[in-house]
């Protein structure tokens, strides 16, 4: 669906449903140059299975049209606006690495709106290494292969996609290269200058559940689980094998940590 | 680049697409001979019927030892994603079907494999499909041809039997500007010797029949997509961008982003058209990819000295190979294949149709048959064989002299080949 939202037409892929309030909601965000289409699969699912599945292109991002938000806080109020401007009262909140620090922030700042808390891909503090920085800020193509690479499992680089037929690592870069000129650059910079992590901890009413593939390279999971201990409500659901972009690489195993995680 | 880098050709030739087996730690890719897979759950079978989860139903449309392949292929072309099928020609079928419909128009070059203009020409009109074929030598040639129901530029990389390279940059700069993508026929070159995508491509087709496999053990094809094409942004493709009741509900563009076109190709065409590769197949045709390089390397090697060779015999009037100097897109080679230009090509004897039946018939080393790209060096006569029915102004008109041969040049060691040769084009000359 698309709305104009905040001055610009906003998009949301609810695999062609209408939002009913009768149901249940689910909301997915994804991470830094991506788009909703990283999501398809659950959003099918969860869809096709009693809920309101919503997964947002951000504000620049996808089919979004506007300039890409600076920080992580903004685009927490971001998306806590655009469920309200759709009609969805309470939601189980989904975030993939960048989308994982604004998912914490919304449910932190939304009151009781986040009624579930699911993050994929996390690491708190999210510091980004000076040579992605640069490269992004540069429109450098390098950003693009160094986040595929280190986006992923070593051995995915290798392929052996569930989806038959498909290129994990070339997936992910077509989408990081669609990116417009400066997204990439805004979304790392929103996730290096991120303080406010510890406070929405400390604010956090909702169960969440830290979703991490256990060769990381992105955001190793040593950081993510001693942020757990700082959660009152916290479980670490761990893929094995798995990096970084896990709805790429193990796509049925994210599916049952997100049904675990969201489910109603 | 500084910092992390991809794995290179030879490693992804090797790996691509496969890990050592979880059960049994097979390292080969195990095959998969079987129809089906079995559901853990009623549940899970809702979720792979209704594309809402990853996994395999049924070999028509997708089986574990031909996703090695596919995503081998995919991964050597740059591309994100492929679906493999029965022949190359199902490939081309398989790419065409699901880009076009009735009342749709295609802008060719005229420089194609036999089957291909067959399809063009005779098989697809029956389907409501036309297309117009172009001088691939031209590519204000294929602007000048779309029309606004025009769905593609299609060609190959490099011609047969003239051997024409496409300049693929320029004939993609024009498809784009008309919102239409270029699918390029890169069977002859491989992705070793070039790679379409890079060049600026939007879908690539292979006889994997050909060098890829080349063992000539086994037939298949595969369709590879680059994973760049703007499909919202062309119009053209409303089987692209807009939700499908009879799909699943898909929407592709919006569902699948990059990987469109390649999931449309296999959840329509293989569900529909049917024409899967066999397990057995695509384990054979493994075995050959994992050597591509090296063989490649032989290939056009060996084919350099023969066409050097040809090129200064006495019985020959013509070498038509685009790793010489004097063809007319020798520089076009160098600049866009520059590893080589391929191992087949034609080259034209004196003494027409009765020089061509004795210098075929005095071979020892080559093979007289109808196929390219085997390890073994292979050999046809156009005029006395494929075309034998056509007489001497008919074959002018098809572009083919009656002394014309086609090499598809092997493994063997080079001067052997060239012995063999020097042996035959005396025997054609007495």
């Amino acid at each position: 669906m698309e709305l104009n939202y905040q001055g610009a037409m906003t998009f949301i892929q609810t695999a062609g449903y209408a939002i009913d309030p009768a149901k249940p909601s689910v909301c997915f965000v994804h991470g830094a140059g991506m788009d909703h289409a990283v999501w398809t699969l659950f959003v099918r699912w969860f869809a096709r299975n009693g809920y309101n599945a919503l997964a947002v292109d951000l504000r620049g991002h996808g089919r979004s049209g506007g300039t890409a938000l600076e920080s992580i806080e903004s685009m927490a109020e971001w998306l806590l606006g655009l469920l309200d401007a759709v009609g969805v009262a309470e939601v189980g909140l989904a975030g993939h690495s960048m989308g994982s620090l604004l998912a914490l922030q919304a449910a932190a700042t939304g009151g009781a709106k986040v009624r579930k808390l699911a993050l994929l891909g996390f690491g708190y503090p999210m510091a980004v290494g000076a040579p992605l920085l640069d490269a992004a800020r540069a429109n450098d193509h390098a950003a693009v292969d160094m986040m595929t690479i280190w986006g992923h499992d070593a051995g995915a680089q290798f392929g052996g996609h569930q989806v038959p037929g498909l290129s994990i690592s070339t997936i992910t870069k077509r989408r990081l290269e669609a990116a417009r000129p400066g997204v990439l650059f805004a979304d790392l910079n929103a996730c290096h200058t991120y303080a406010g992590g510890a406070d929405a901890a400390a604010a956090l009413a909702c169960p969440v559940t830290l979703i991490l593939g256990d060769r990381d390279r992105m955001t190793p999971v040593r950081g993510a689980r001693e942020f757990a201990k700082t959660l009152q409500k916290a479980a670490i659901d761990m893929i094995p094998g798995c990096g970084h972009g896990m709805m790429e690489e193990k796509p049925e195993q994210t599916h049952k940590a997100l049904v675990r995680a969201l489910s109603v | 680049m500084s910092g992390p880098r991809y794995p290179g050709f030879d490693t992804l030739s090797l790996h691509a697409g496969q890990r050592p087996d979880s059960q049994t730690g097979s390292r080969a890719a195990p095959i998969y001979q079987t129809t089906s897979f079995v559901f853990d759950d009623a549940e899970r079978a809702a979720g792979l019927f209704g594309q809402m989860r990853a996994g395999y139903v049924y070999s028509r449309v997708a089986n574990p030892t031909v996703a090695v392949l596919e995503e081998r292929v995919a991964a050597l072309e740059g591309g994100v994603g492929a679906v493999a099928t029965a022949s190359g020609m199902a490939a081309i079928h398989l790419a065409l079907a699901t880009l076009t419909g009735q009342g749709s128009h295609i802008v060719s070059s005229r420089a194609l494999y036999g089957g291909t203009h067959n399809l063009l020409a005779y098989t697809l009109p029956r389907f409501g499909v036309s297309t117009t074929l172009v001088d691939p030598r031209d590519p204000a040639a294929f602007a000048a041809a779309i029309r606004p129901e025009t769905k593609l530029l299609y060609a190959e990389t490099v011609g047969n039997p003239r051997g024409e390279v496409l300049d693929i940059p320029a004939v993609a700069e024009i498809a784009h500007a008309a919102g239409i993508p270029l699918v390029i026929d890169a069977t002859l070159t491989t992705p070793w010797l070039s790679q379409p995508l890079a060049l600026g491509a939007d879908i690539v087709v292979h006889s994997l029949t050909k060098f890829i496999g080349g063992h000539g053990v086994a037939i298949g094809g595969a369709v590879i997509d680059g994973g760049r094409f703007d499909w919202e942004g062309s119009g053209r493709f409303p089987q692209i961008v807009e939700r499908d009741m009879g799909l699943n509900e898909l929407d592709f563009a919006e569902d699948f982003g990059p990987a469109a076109f390649i999931m449309r190709a296999r959840l329509e065409g293989l569900r529909d058209f049917g024409a899967c590769l066999a397990p057995g197949n695509a384990f054979y045709l493994l075995q050959g990819l994992e050597t591509l390089s090296l063989r490649m390397r032989q290939h056009v090697a060996n084919a350099q000295a023969v066409a050097e060779f040809l090129a200064s015999n006495p019985a020959v009037l013509q070498v038509t190979h685009a790793g010489l100097p004097g063809h007319p897109d020798y520089a076009l080679a160098q600049r866009l294949m520059p590893r080589g230009a391929g191992a087949v090509f034609s080259f034209e004897l004196k003494g027409g149709r009765a020089a061509g039946r004795k210098f075929i018939d005095a071979l020892q080393v080559f093979s007289h048959l109808a196929n390219v790209g085997d390890a073994k060096s292979l050999v046809i006569h156009p005029a006395s064989t494929t075309h034998a029915r056509l007489d001497g102004e008919a074959l002018a008109r098809a572009g083919i002299a009656e002394g014309l041969v086609r090499l598809s040049i092997g493994l063997e060691d080079a001067q052997d080949l060239i012995d063999d040769l020097a042996r035959a084009l005396s025997v054609s000359q007495k």
